[in-house]
């Protein structure tokens, strides 16, 4: 859907990312502050005129410096959705809201303007002005904006940064369900691996202006080579699940790709979806099923792939369709005999599970 | 209250004052632009000519006013002769020494209003559809009118107080010329008229706190504008 190829140089930093976006949802672009994530999300929204580069969105060539071809932001239809919000202050929410649906090409109905509010709550805040409205508020203004302009990308910047976590919190609920209701593909720039964890469906790692790595978020966060060069510590597996009920006991049970996951309790009803992390250290191996054990969960894994670091190995396993990765000791390793293509059991306490909601 | 002669200082002041400013007000805004959004060889040179009036002596100003725009100098002589405009002894004369005496005051805060908008907002507007002139109408005109205002209303009360440019280049005509100060100016000079002086000169400085009162609010009403 989004074909982009950058090249610029700002003194000594320079960005040379190239990659490309093929499916709606959310794509984060993830990477340490500084590694030009911004840049490179300025120059498809056309703000920012890179040295050389080449972006075809949808098939429109939007920039092409070795033909000259540079279409301006105004006519590349790109939701952009800042930061700092940039709001305009002298403007009704209403009317910064109309701003780029009055000036799109394609104009949305009245019953897709009407059902954008109602995503994203802002029928309450209409008539009032910018500098009355909370954070998150303001988040949600600009989330509209941009929307309401028929945009053929939606890139958001570090949408969060700015809001504290309590704030946060109140905004992915938001943020989800646009990803889910919304057909179109978002680039998501964030340096936080919540945010990744919670809303990406895949993940772009930019480092030192390169992209270092693209794939499945599902696939990445277990790789340790991903976790390392991206600097995620503790490393740790994501997997979507869905909530399957709660327990007599208070427990709550969900079901995933590889069975069942038993977890502490959760306010979500029966089929919501969410998605849970599994950090390494937090996953012991047992080759035999252990019969008397405190812990809830015992999943049958087969062993992908074991790498040794130092004293500790990092094991990678996979469980039903879903990757997952153990952190041990290499003394362990060693006493059990674990390598690729060892069957055996891997348990999780329920109390160390962090289901995102 | 007043004579006639001083009502007709005061009313001729106000047309002065109130044609100065509007004259002045299209150069300031486009110098504004030039100075808070461009850069270009030789601004610092440009910047500082442009606030010369602020600091040079006004009977400069006038005199230099008479020698390029007196009906025998070349220019005054041109207007007169194909476009038979005479600024000397001319009320128009008064309004454009005060125009160009008070044009730094207007260029002055309108420049800060335009600094004092994000950039931000203008890429914002961009990436939603607006080009260079939806922009300008839309987003920094609204922006930018409280200084504009502030602008304008301070340039007409330093305008009120012109005197020596308006006296040097237009001379003290009654009805055509003699504006508040030249009023006050002329009842000094004549014994007896002390009352009226004083008068004129309260009436003067009453004006000059309405301006200045309005154009703080209308600054204050810019700050919340922009956020700050």
């Amino acid at each position: 859907m989004i074909e982009v190829s950058v090249r610029h140089d700002f003194g000594a930093f320079s960005l040379d990312a190239s990659f490309r976006i093929e499916r709606p949802g959310i794509t984060a672009l993830f990477g340490p502050s500084g590694s030009g994530k911004t840049t490179l999300v300025d120059a498809i929204a056309g703000i920012l005129r890179p040295r050389e580069g080449r972006i075809v969105s949808d098939g429109r060539v939007l920039l092409d410096t070795g033909k000259g071809v540079f279409v301006p932001p105004r006519a590349r239809r790109m939701g952009y959705v800042f930061q700092d919000t940039r709001l305009f202050p002298h403007m009704s929410v209403e009317n910064n809201l109309r701003f780029g649906w009055r000036r799109a090409e394609v104009k949305a109905s009245s019953e897709e303007f009407s059902r954008i509010l109602d995503l994203l709550g802002l029928e309450p805040l209409l008539a009032r002005r910018p500098a009355g409205l909370s954070g998150g508020e303001k988040s949600r203004v600009a989330l509209g904006r941009a929307l309401l302009a028929s945009p053929q990308l939606l890139l958001l910047d570090e949408p969060l940064a700015a809001l504290d976590d309590a704030r946060k919190s109140d905004i992915l609920p938001y943020l989800e369900r646009l990803r889910d209701a919304a057909k179109l593909p978002m680039f998501y720039v964030t340096h936080s691996l919540d945010e990744v964890t919670r809303l990406a469906g895949d993940l772009i790692l930019l480092k030192d202006g390169r992209v270092r790595a693209q794939g499945n978020v599902f696939d990445l966060l277990p790789d340790l080579e991903f976790a390392r060069s991206a600097g995620i510590a503790p490393a740790g597996a994501v997997f979507a699940a869905t909530v399957r009920g709660p327990r007599a006991d208070g427990l709550t049970v969900l079901a995933f790709d590889g069975g069942e996951l038993i977890v502490g309790r959760l306010a979500q009803p029966i089929g919501a979806p969410l998605r849970v992390r599994l950090r390494a250290e937090d996953i012991m191996l047992a080759l035999e099923e252990p019969k008397a054990i405190s812990a809830n969960n015992i999943l049958p894994a087969t062993v992908t792939g074991v790498q040794r670091r130092d004293s500790s190995a990092e094991v990678q396993l996979l469980c039903g369709g879903v990757k997952l990765v153990s952190r041990i000791t290499a003394a362990s390793l060693a006493r059990l005999g674990i390598a690729p293509g060892t069957r055996l059991f891997a348990i999780v306490k329920s109390v160390t599970v962090d289901p995102q909601m | 209250m007043l004579t006639p002669a001083e009502s007709e200082a005061l009313l001729l002041s106000l047309k002065v004052s109130l044609v100065a400013v509007a004259c002045a007000l299209p150069f300031a805004l486009a110098a504004a632009l030039l100075l808070a959004r461009r850069r270009f060889p030789g601004k610092p040179l440009i910047d500082g000519a442009l606030h010369l009036p602020l600091v040079l002596p006004p009977v400069v100003i006038g005199y230099l006013l008479l020698i390029v725009l007196g009906t025998r100098a070349p220019v005054g002589g041109w207007l007169l002769a194909h476009l038979g405009i005479r600024f000397v002894f001319s009320w128009t004369g008064a309004a454009l020494a005060s125009a160009i005496i008070t044009f730094p005051f207007q260029l002055r805060a309108i420049r800060l209003a335009l600094e004092a908008i994000d950039a931000g907002l203008g890429q914002a507007a961009e990436t939603l559809g607006a080009g260079a002139f939806d922009r300008f109408f839309n987003l920094t005109l609204p922006l930018v009118l409280p200084g504009i205002v502030a602008g304008a209303i301070t340039a007409f009360a330093a305008s009120l107080g012109e005197f020596g440019a308006i006296i040097t280049f237009v001379s003290n005509i009654p009805g055509e010329t003699r504006t508040l100060p030249l009023a006050i100016y002329s009842a000094l000079q004549s014994p007896g008229s002390e009352a009226e002086a004083a008068r004129l000169s309260m009436l003067s400085i009453a004006l000059a706190l309405i301006g200045v009162t309005l154009a703080e609010l209308a600054d204050r009403r810019a700050r919340t504008l922009v956020g700050r």
